[in-house]
């Protein structure tokens, strides 16, 4: 614990975190066709705080590396390089497997389909019990039955609802029964992975809604991953904008919308369909996101930016301020 | 309908379509009309459930039994087609009506190169030899903005991204030069930063080529992009259907308003989403009277009793009690009478 007396750590800080996948052809197959081992950068040097009770949001097209992101800070998966510590405790270092599963209790995980995430075969009220069960969090099968029921009144479900199975509730029902479940350990950080990506527009607002009430109440922090710059916005303290593996913009949430920094943020804010836009034309953008195993040099961002010049070519940019761009840095963002 | 100086396109009347199953009739769209204008984009939007794809799916005659169209008829310049025997719906398909499906990776063949793909498609709706048939696939490739068309035609499926290979599908629904063009989803597999390319790219073509479209999806932010005019579809009937700025901006429909506030901004403050409580009944149980009724805040008695019809209100169409009661005093008088 090695906390700076002047101001309180942050609640999750994650330091120059990657990971590499080997997506190599079979042993026989390199050496017969004479084929190099391939590695796919998923996360390139990721470093961000969560302070406690915020909502930290990763936004980013599908292959940015978020979900991979989320898996590492969760610890279902170990980084390659880089660190990742909750409350004080290191999520993958060794020595701290003691105090690590004492830990686990207050770190829950929120999946994007309801319908995979919750056992067909089990009834509601077993599936919420579960971690109460693993983490002793009460004592005694009535007190567990109990508290099953405060969880589903609190996230708007009926205690008897406890009795029936997953394939009787709807998908907004479901996610509300995978969010009581987080809830079941008294969990304090939830890394929630596209909550609503698979639900429609009405249920998702009684969603986010939900999430946001809970949060208020309980003092939940989370991080919330999304696609969605909409839903962002309508969530977020905070949001990190990632990009082939980097995160190229970190910012306040309300800053972020109103005056975007980076190049991609801005073209990504551009491209969002919004209903303020019903009839209007815009500009479109340009190009797709590159092959993650053969990113181009320097600035993954260069070959689609507007403001592209020598440096970025060569050059990975630093995040200074929040901002990981040459041109930005270099004050070129206002000629532009 | 004499508001109309031209003759649409299409023009749907009471279509409806019941899958019959063990447990009874299912009505999956009841009473549904609209009609489309030549070069016009119409946006069908609604929840899952709500009928859109149903919808899409009776025009071009792909309902498979148990379901079946049991009321209605649909219109193309003119002539019906709901009632065409298979083969004669045939040619219909694919030379008059182009489709563009949700998943790219799934309505192409990833067994053949893609230019096999369009010259067959090509060959069949028109006379035009092998080698005419190639000249206008990679003529078709450019169109739809795919780079090097000439060394591109000869790849396969795979080889393309997701926001290329949705332009290859536009391609292939463009092939026989359509009147019309049912797009399903046509950009929900794909990111953002492509979608927006995507939507650029039929607003375009319509414009140009004076194709009408039928937009399904779900998003809302899309058709308010790339529509003229929107349906909002709930429980397989069209809740409310007007001109885009007009249905958007100041929604009638309780259920219309609820869906629009529903859906997070970029503009604006963020503050708590309106919440419509509830969800789309199943098929199997909807409410008599209105569908909406129980979860609609303003329903009174005649909703539940009462199936409402669609009432004019300025250009718009509305199904909705509030705007046939004596005390409501809407802009519809002047269409009514």
């Amino acid at each position: 614990m090695n906390s700076k007396p002047a101001a309180e750590p942050p609640f999750v800080e994650v330091r120059d975190l990657r990971r590499v996948f080997d997506v190599s052809k079979p042993w026989l197959n390199r050496v017969l066709e004479h084929a190099p081992r391939q590695y796919l950068k998923a996360v390139d040097g990721v470093s961000f705080d969560i302070r406690k009770g915020e909502t930290f949001a990763l936004v980013g097209e599908s292959g940015s590396g978020k979900s991979t992101v989320a898996r590492m800070v969760v610890g279902l998966l170990p980084p390659s390089e880089g660190t990742v510590t909750i409350a004080g405790v290191s999520m993958h270092d060794a020595a701290a497997a003691l105090e690590r599963q004492r830990l686990r209790r207050r770190i829950q995980m929120i999946f994007q389909d309801p319908y995979a995430s919750l056992n067909p075969r089990w009834r509601v009220g077993r599936i919420i019990a579960e971690p109460i069960r693993a983490f002793d969090v009460v004592e005694g099968e009535a007190a567990i039955a109990e508290r099953v029921g405060e969880l589903l009144s609190l996230v708007g479900l009926h205690p008897d609802d406890g009795k029936k199975f997953p394939h009787e509730f709807s998908g907004g029902q479901r996610q509300r029964i995978a969010i009581a479940r987080a809830l079941a350990s008294n969990a304090e950080f939830i890394v929630c992975d596209e909550p609503t990506s698979a639900l429609d527009v009405s249920v998702q607002a009684q969603i986010l809604n939900l999430m946001r009430d809970l949060q208020e109440g309980l003092g939940l922090t989370y991080l919330f991953i999304s696609h969605n710059l909409a839903v962002v916005r309508h969530m977020a303290t905070r949001v990190g904008v990632m990009y082939l593996g980097r995160l190229v913009e970190v910012s306040e949430g309300a800053r972020l919308f109103s005056a975007p920094r980076h190049p991609y943020t801005r073209m990504l804010l551009d491209a969002v369909p919004d209903l303020a836009m019903a009839g209007n034309s815009r500009e479109g953008v340009k190009g797709e996101i590159p092959n993650p195993i053969s990113p181009p040099p320097g600035c993954t961002f260069h070959p689609r930016c507007p403001l592209v010049f020598d440096r970025c070519r060569a050059e990975n940019p630093p995040v200074i301020d929040g901002v990981a761009c040459h041109a930005v840095n270099a004050g070129r963002e206002a000629a532009a | 309908m004499s508001a109309e100086p031209e003759k649409p396109v299409l023009s749907v009347r009471d279509l409806t379509v019941e899958f019959v199953t063990r447990r009874g009739t299912l009505r999956a769209l009841d009473c549904v009309s609209f009609d489309v204008a030549r070069g016009e984009v119409l946006g069908v939007v609604g929840e899952s459930g709500a009928g859109k794809s149903v919808t899409g799916a009776a025009i071009i005659g792909l309902i498979d039994p148990p379901g079946r169209i049991a009321g209605g008829e649909v219109v193309l310049s003119g002539h019906r087609i709901d009632n065409l025997p298979d083969d004669a719906m045939r040619k219909v398909r694919g030379k008059r009506i182009g489709m563009i499906f949700q998943d790219p990776l799934t309505s192409l063949n990833p067994l053949y190169r893609v230019g096999e793909q369009l010259i067959e498609t090509i060959r069949v709706h028109t006379n035009l030899s092998a080698a005419e048939a190639r000249t206008r696939a990679i003529a078709l490739l450019d169109e739809v903005g795919i780079p090097a068309p000439e060394r591109r035609i000869d790849g396969y499926p795979h080889e393309f991204s997701g926001g290329m290979r949705q332009r290859v599908v536009i391609a292939l629904a463009l092939c026989a030069e359509p009147e019309f063009i049912i797009a399903d989803e046509p950009t929900t597999a794909l990111d953002v930063s492509v979608q927006a390319q995507i939507i650029a790219l039929i607003k375009k073509l319509c414009q140009e080529r004076g194709t009408s479209v039928m937009l399904v999806t779900h998003d809302m932010g899309v058709i308010a992009e790339t529509a003229d005019r929107v349906a909002v579809m709930y429980a397989g009937r069209v809740a409310e259907i007007g001109p885009v700025r007009e249905v958007v901006k100041q929604p009638l429909h309780p259920y219309a308003k609820g869906l629009m506030g529903a859906i997070p901004s970029l503009e604006g403050e963020a503050e708590r989403l309106v919440q419509i409580p509830g969800s789309m009944p199943r098929l199997s149980a909807i409410p008599p009277g209105c569908a909406f009724n129980p979860r609609c805040s303003q329903a009174f008695a005649r909703c539940h009793v009462e199936r409402p019809e669609p009432i004019a209100v300025g250009n718009r169409k509305v199904a909705c009690h509030l705007y046939d009661e004596p005390s409501f005093t809407g802009s519809r008088g002047e269409f009514a009478a």
